[in-house]
Protein backbone atom coordinates (compact mmCIF):
# COMPACT_ATOMS: atom_id res chain seq x y z
CA UNK A 1 0.00 0.00 0.00
CA UNK A 2 1.23 3.45 -0.86
CA UNK A 3 1.49 5.87 2.05
CA UNK A 4 -0.64 8.97 1.73
CA UNK A 5 1.02 12.17 2.81
CA UNK A 6 -1.68 13.58 5.02
CA UNK A 7 0.33 16.23 6.87
CA UNK A 8 -1.39 19.06 5.04
CA UNK A 9 -4.78 17.68 6.10
CA UNK A 10 -4.11 18.17 9.81
CA UNK A 11 -3.94 21.33 11.84
CA UNK A 12 -0.43 22.29 12.92
CA UNK A 13 0.22 22.04 16.69
CA UNK A 14 -1.95 24.50 18.63
CA UNK A 15 -1.14 24.73 22.33
CA UNK A 16 -3.57 27.66 22.52
CA UNK A 17 -6.09 28.92 19.98
CA UNK A 18 -5.41 32.20 18.27
CA UNK A 19 -8.27 34.17 16.75
CA UNK A 20 -7.21 36.69 14.15
CA UNK A 21 -9.82 39.37 13.70
CA UNK A 22 -13.34 38.67 14.91
CA UNK A 23 -16.32 39.85 12.86
CA UNK A 24 -18.28 42.75 14.34
CA UNK A 25 -20.62 41.70 17.12
CA UNK A 26 -18.81 38.43 17.77
CA UNK A 27 -17.14 37.82 21.10
CA UNK A 28 -13.88 35.95 20.52
CA UNK A 29 -12.75 36.21 24.14
CA UNK A 30 -14.09 32.75 24.91
CA UNK A 31 -11.90 31.23 22.24
CA UNK A 32 -8.76 33.36 22.21
CA UNK A 33 -5.93 31.67 24.13
CA UNK A 34 -8.05 28.64 25.10
CA UNK A 35 -6.74 25.08 24.90
CA UNK A 36 -8.43 22.40 22.87
CA UNK A 37 -10.52 19.79 24.66
CA UNK A 38 -10.80 16.24 23.40
CA UNK A 39 -13.37 13.83 24.82
CA UNK A 40 -11.01 12.91 27.67
CA UNK A 41 -10.73 16.54 28.81
CA UNK A 42 -14.51 16.91 29.21
CA UNK A 43 -16.72 16.07 32.16
CA UNK A 44 -19.99 14.40 31.16
CA UNK A 45 -20.98 11.08 29.68
CA UNK A 46 -19.46 10.32 26.27
CA UNK A 47 -21.86 10.22 23.35
CA UNK A 48 -21.42 9.28 19.73
CA UNK A 49 -24.15 10.86 17.65
CA UNK A 50 -24.37 10.09 13.96
CA UNK A 51 -26.70 11.92 11.58
CA UNK A 52 -26.79 11.07 7.90
CA UNK A 53 -28.78 11.77 4.80
CA UNK A 54 -28.71 10.47 1.23
CA UNK A 55 -27.67 12.96 -1.43
CA UNK A 56 -28.49 11.72 -4.89
CA UNK A 57 -26.61 12.61 -8.06
CA UNK A 58 -23.52 13.98 -6.27
CA UNK A 59 -20.13 12.52 -5.51
CA UNK A 60 -18.72 12.66 -1.95
CA UNK A 61 -16.16 15.20 -3.18
CA UNK A 62 -18.91 17.45 -4.56
CA UNK A 63 -20.88 17.20 -1.31
CA UNK A 64 -17.91 18.15 0.85
CA UNK A 65 -16.78 20.96 -1.47
CA UNK A 66 -20.27 22.51 -1.24
CA UNK A 67 -20.51 21.91 2.51
CA UNK A 68 -17.18 23.63 3.15
CA UNK A 69 -17.93 26.55 0.85
CA UNK A 70 -21.44 27.20 2.19
CA UNK A 71 -21.08 25.82 5.71
CA UNK A 72 -22.93 28.51 7.69
CA UNK A 73 -25.84 28.62 5.23
CA UNK A 74 -27.11 25.24 6.44
CA UNK A 75 -27.32 26.16 10.11
CA UNK A 76 -30.62 27.05 11.80
CA UNK A 77 -31.40 30.76 12.03
CA UNK A 78 -30.76 31.00 15.79
CA UNK A 79 -27.10 30.08 15.34
CA UNK A 80 -24.44 31.70 13.22
CA UNK A 81 -21.11 30.28 12.15
CA UNK A 82 -18.40 32.75 11.18
CA UNK A 83 -16.09 30.74 8.95
CA UNK A 84 -12.40 31.60 8.85
CA UNK A 85 -11.54 34.18 6.21
CA UNK A 86 -9.46 31.59 4.36
CA UNK A 87 -12.27 29.04 4.49
CA UNK A 88 -12.41 25.70 6.24
CA UNK A 89 -8.72 24.89 6.30
CA UNK A 90 -6.77 22.86 8.88
CA UNK A 91 -5.58 25.05 11.76
CA UNK A 92 -8.15 27.80 11.19
CA UNK A 93 -10.65 28.86 13.84
CA UNK A 94 -14.35 29.39 13.21
CA UNK A 95 -16.48 31.43 15.61
CA UNK A 96 -20.00 30.61 16.72
CA UNK A 97 -22.79 32.75 18.08
CA UNK A 98 -25.98 31.04 19.18
CA UNK A 99 -29.17 31.98 20.95
CA UNK A 100 -30.78 28.56 20.84
CA UNK A 101 -30.49 27.81 24.57
CA UNK A 102 -31.52 29.79 27.66
CA UNK A 103 -28.17 31.61 27.61
CA UNK A 104 -26.60 33.21 24.52
CA UNK A 105 -23.46 31.40 23.52
CA UNK A 106 -20.23 32.68 22.00
CA UNK A 107 -17.66 30.05 21.24
CA UNK A 108 -15.64 28.59 18.40
CA UNK A 109 -13.97 25.54 16.95
CA UNK A 110 -10.64 24.60 15.44
CA UNK A 111 -10.57 22.97 12.04
CA UNK A 112 -8.62 19.91 13.14
CA UNK A 113 -8.64 18.00 9.87
CA UNK A 114 -9.79 18.50 6.31
CA UNK A 115 -9.57 16.51 3.10
CA UNK A 116 -11.70 16.04 -0.05
CA UNK A 117 -14.32 13.86 1.61
CA UNK A 118 -14.32 15.01 5.23
CA UNK A 119 -13.48 17.74 7.71
CA UNK A 120 -13.42 17.76 11.47
CA UNK A 121 -13.74 20.35 14.22
CA UNK A 122 -12.33 20.17 17.73
CA UNK A 123 -13.73 22.25 20.56
CA UNK A 124 -11.91 24.56 23.00
CA UNK A 125 -12.23 25.05 26.76
CA UNK A 126 -15.51 26.76 27.58
CA UNK A 127 -17.39 25.21 24.67
CA UNK A 128 -20.54 23.34 25.80
CA UNK A 129 -18.90 20.07 24.91
CA UNK A 130 -15.44 18.58 24.55
CA UNK A 131 -14.68 16.49 21.53
CA UNK A 132 -14.82 16.14 17.78
CA UNK A 133 -17.42 16.88 15.13
CA UNK A 134 -16.69 15.12 11.87
CA UNK A 135 -18.44 15.98 8.61
CA UNK A 136 -18.01 13.44 5.87
CA UNK A 137 -19.44 12.02 2.71
CA UNK A 138 -19.17 8.49 1.40
CA UNK A 139 -20.95 6.02 -0.84
CA UNK A 140 -23.18 3.39 0.75
CA UNK A 141 -24.59 0.48 -1.22
CA UNK A 142 -27.30 0.47 -2.45
CA UNK A 143 -28.32 4.01 -1.48
CA UNK A 144 -25.47 6.00 -3.01
CA UNK A 145 -23.79 9.11 -1.68
CA UNK A 146 -24.40 9.96 1.97
CA UNK A 147 -23.60 13.14 3.90
CA UNK A 148 -22.86 12.55 7.55
CA UNK A 149 -22.20 14.45 10.76
CA UNK A 150 -20.69 12.47 13.61
CA UNK A 151 -20.15 13.90 17.08
CA UNK A 152 -17.94 12.26 19.70
CA UNK A 153 -18.55 14.49 22.68
CA UNK A 154 -18.81 14.93 26.42
CA UNK A 155 -20.38 17.97 28.08
CA UNK A 156 -17.44 20.11 29.10
CA UNK A 157 -18.49 20.75 32.70
CA UNK A 158 -21.24 19.85 35.21
CA UNK A 159 -23.41 22.83 34.27
CA UNK A 160 -23.33 21.94 30.59
CA UNK A 161 -23.91 18.27 31.50
CA UNK A 162 -27.11 19.25 33.32
CA UNK A 163 -28.11 21.43 30.38
CA UNK A 164 -27.41 18.61 27.93
CA UNK A 165 -29.59 16.22 29.93
CA UNK A 166 -32.44 18.72 30.21
CA UNK A 167 -32.62 20.16 26.73
CA UNK A 168 -29.18 20.43 25.09
CA UNK A 169 -28.97 16.94 23.68
CA UNK A 170 -32.33 17.18 21.89
CA UNK A 171 -31.45 20.68 20.69
CA UNK A 172 -28.19 19.28 19.34
CA UNK A 173 -30.11 16.59 17.45
CA UNK A 174 -32.49 19.16 16.00
CA UNK A 175 -29.63 21.38 14.91
CA UNK A 176 -27.73 18.71 12.99
CA UNK A 177 -30.90 17.23 11.51
CA UNK A 178 -31.78 20.72 10.29
CA UNK A 179 -28.26 21.16 8.89
CA UNK A 180 -28.39 17.93 6.93
CA UNK A 181 -31.89 18.60 5.64
CA UNK A 182 -30.76 22.04 4.46
CA UNK A 183 -27.65 20.60 2.80
CA UNK A 184 -29.66 17.88 1.08
CA UNK A 185 -32.25 20.41 -0.05
CA UNK A 186 -29.52 22.72 -1.41
CA UNK A 187 -28.07 19.79 -3.35
CA UNK A 188 -31.46 18.80 -4.74
CA UNK A 189 -32.23 15.84 -2.51
CA UNK A 190 -35.16 15.31 -0.16
CA UNK A 191 -34.29 12.16 1.77
CA UNK A 192 -35.01 11.93 5.51
CA UNK A 193 -32.21 12.30 8.05
CA UNK A 194 -31.24 9.16 9.94
CA UNK A 195 -30.12 9.73 13.55
CA UNK A 196 -28.25 7.24 15.71
CA UNK A 197 -27.22 8.04 19.28
CA UNK A 198 -24.90 5.77 21.28
CA UNK A 199 -23.72 6.37 24.83
CA UNK A 200 -20.08 5.27 24.61
CA UNK A 201 -19.19 5.93 28.24
CA UNK A 202 -21.68 6.42 31.04
CA UNK A 203 -19.00 7.55 33.48
CA UNK A 204 -18.35 11.18 34.17
CA UNK A 205 -14.81 12.46 34.57
CA UNK A 206 -14.94 14.14 37.97
CA UNK A 207 -11.34 15.35 37.84
CA UNK A 208 -12.54 17.73 35.11
CA UNK A 209 -15.23 19.25 37.36
CA UNK A 210 -13.25 22.50 37.44
CA UNK A 211 -13.83 23.04 33.74
CA UNK A 212 -16.65 25.17 35.15
CA UNK A 213 -14.16 28.02 35.41
CA UNK A 214 -14.19 28.33 31.62
CA UNK A 215 -17.98 28.35 31.35
CA UNK A 216 -18.79 31.80 30.01
CA UNK A 217 -22.51 31.29 30.54
CA UNK A 218 -22.28 31.03 34.32
CA UNK A 219 -21.32 34.61 35.35
CA UNK A 220 -24.20 35.86 33.25
CA UNK A 221 -26.53 33.27 34.80
CA UNK A 222 -25.43 34.36 38.29
CA UNK A 223 -26.12 38.02 37.51
CA UNK A 224 -29.58 37.23 36.19
CA UNK A 225 -32.29 37.84 38.82
CA UNK A 226 -35.42 37.62 36.74
CA UNK A 227 -36.50 35.60 33.75
CA UNK A 228 -33.76 34.69 31.32
CA UNK A 229 -33.04 37.73 29.18
CA UNK A 230 -29.97 37.83 26.97
CA UNK A 231 -27.60 40.71 27.72
CA UNK A 232 -27.63 43.46 25.09
CA UNK B 1 -4.62 -6.13 12.17
CA UNK B 2 -2.90 -8.87 14.10
CA UNK B 3 -2.73 -9.52 17.84
CA UNK B 4 0.42 -10.71 19.58
CA UNK B 5 1.18 -11.84 23.12
CA UNK B 6 4.67 -10.57 24.06
CA UNK B 7 4.07 -11.40 27.72
CA UNK B 8 1.26 -12.84 29.84
CA UNK B 9 -0.59 -9.68 30.78
CA UNK B 10 0.20 -7.63 27.66
CA UNK B 11 -1.21 -7.83 24.13
CA UNK B 12 -0.03 -5.92 21.09
CA UNK B 13 -2.34 -4.99 18.22
CA UNK B 14 -0.33 -4.39 15.05
CA UNK B 15 -2.08 -1.77 12.98
CA UNK B 16 -1.24 -1.82 9.28
CA UNK B 17 -2.45 0.40 6.46
CA UNK B 18 -5.14 2.96 7.11
CA UNK B 19 -6.97 3.86 10.29
CA UNK B 20 -10.26 5.60 9.54
CA UNK B 21 -13.82 5.29 10.79
CA UNK B 22 -14.24 2.40 8.35
CA UNK B 23 -11.64 0.46 10.37
CA UNK B 24 -14.06 0.22 13.31
CA UNK B 25 -15.11 -3.45 12.88
CA UNK B 26 -11.51 -4.57 12.30
CA UNK B 27 -10.12 -2.73 15.32
CA UNK B 28 -13.05 -3.86 17.48
CA UNK B 29 -12.42 -7.47 16.50
CA UNK B 30 -8.69 -7.12 17.19
CA UNK B 31 -9.42 -5.59 20.58
CA UNK B 32 -11.86 -8.41 21.40
CA UNK B 33 -9.13 -10.87 20.50
CA UNK B 34 -6.63 -9.04 22.71
CA UNK B 35 -9.01 -8.73 25.64
CA UNK B 36 -8.34 -11.98 27.48
CA UNK B 37 -8.62 -12.62 31.23
CA UNK B 38 -5.55 -11.30 33.04
CA UNK B 39 -4.57 -8.80 30.34
CA UNK B 40 -3.64 -5.53 31.99
CA UNK B 41 -2.19 -3.61 29.05
CA UNK B 42 -3.05 -3.37 25.38
CA UNK B 43 -0.43 -1.75 23.16
CA UNK B 44 -1.18 -0.38 19.71
CA UNK B 45 1.69 -0.73 17.25
CA UNK B 46 1.57 2.04 14.65
CA UNK B 47 4.87 1.13 12.92
CA UNK B 48 3.04 0.05 9.74
CA UNK B 49 0.40 2.75 9.77
CA UNK B 50 0.13 4.40 6.37
CA UNK B 51 -2.59 6.93 7.01
CA UNK B 52 -4.96 8.08 9.71
CA UNK B 53 -7.73 10.69 9.53
CA UNK B 54 -9.91 12.25 12.21
CA UNK B 55 -12.20 9.21 12.09
CA UNK B 56 -9.21 7.14 13.17
CA UNK B 57 -8.65 9.43 16.14
CA UNK B 58 -12.30 8.92 17.11
CA UNK B 59 -11.80 5.17 16.94
CA UNK B 60 -8.86 5.44 19.31
CA UNK B 61 -11.06 7.32 21.79
CA UNK B 62 -13.70 4.59 21.76
CA UNK B 63 -10.97 1.94 22.08
CA UNK B 64 -9.60 3.83 25.07
CA UNK B 65 -13.03 3.79 26.72
CA UNK B 66 -13.26 0.02 26.12
CA UNK B 67 -9.88 -0.44 27.80
CA UNK B 68 -10.83 1.77 30.74
CA UNK B 69 -14.04 -0.20 31.23
CA UNK B 70 -11.89 -3.33 31.63
CA UNK B 71 -9.36 -1.51 33.86
CA UNK B 72 -6.71 -2.01 31.19
CA UNK B 73 -4.04 0.50 30.25
CA UNK B 74 -3.82 1.50 26.59
CA UNK B 75 -0.44 2.40 25.12
CA UNK B 76 0.96 3.19 21.69
CA UNK B 77 4.34 2.91 20.00
CA UNK B 78 5.82 3.23 16.54
CA UNK B 79 4.23 6.60 15.85
CA UNK B 80 5.95 8.90 13.37
CA UNK B 81 6.71 12.43 14.56
CA UNK B 82 3.70 13.61 12.57
CA UNK B 83 1.23 11.27 14.29
CA UNK B 84 2.84 11.86 17.67
CA UNK B 85 2.03 15.54 17.10
CA UNK B 86 -1.56 14.59 16.27
CA UNK B 87 -1.80 12.68 19.56
CA UNK B 88 -0.55 15.81 21.34
CA UNK B 89 -2.84 18.14 19.40
CA UNK B 90 -5.91 16.05 20.20
CA UNK B 91 -4.64 15.51 23.75
CA UNK B 92 -4.93 11.76 23.34
CA UNK B 93 -1.39 11.54 24.73
CA UNK B 94 -2.82 12.52 28.13
CA UNK B 95 -4.79 9.27 28.25
CA UNK B 96 -2.80 6.88 26.07
CA UNK B 97 0.83 6.21 27.02
CA UNK B 98 3.18 6.94 24.12
CA UNK B 99 6.42 4.99 23.73
CA UNK B 100 9.18 5.17 21.16
CA UNK B 101 9.31 1.48 20.38
CA UNK B 102 8.06 -1.94 21.41
CA UNK B 103 10.88 -2.52 23.87
CA UNK B 104 10.20 0.66 25.84
CA UNK B 105 6.46 0.06 25.65
CA UNK B 106 6.89 -3.38 27.17
CA UNK B 107 9.22 -2.00 29.82
CA UNK B 108 6.68 0.70 30.66
CA UNK B 109 3.69 -1.63 30.81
Amino acid sequence: MVSKDDKANWSPPKPHLEVGSAPEGVNAKRVQGRRLTGPQQGFGQLWQKTYKVAISQKTPEQVIATWKAEYGRFWPSHSKFYAPVTGIQPGEVGLIKSTSGPVPLSTGVLVLYSDDVSFCYMTPEGHPFAGFITFSSHVEDPVGTMAQVQLLIRANDPAYEAGMMLFGSKAEDRMWEHTLRSLADYLGSSSPVDTKVVRVDQKRIWKNFNNLKYNGALPWARRSKGPATPPR
Amino acid sequence: MTVREPKGDVRIIDIAGELTSFSEPVLAEAYEDADRPGVKTVLLNFSDLDYMNSGGIGLLVTTLIRAQRKSQALGAFGLTDHYRQIFELTRLDEAIGIYDDEQSALKGS
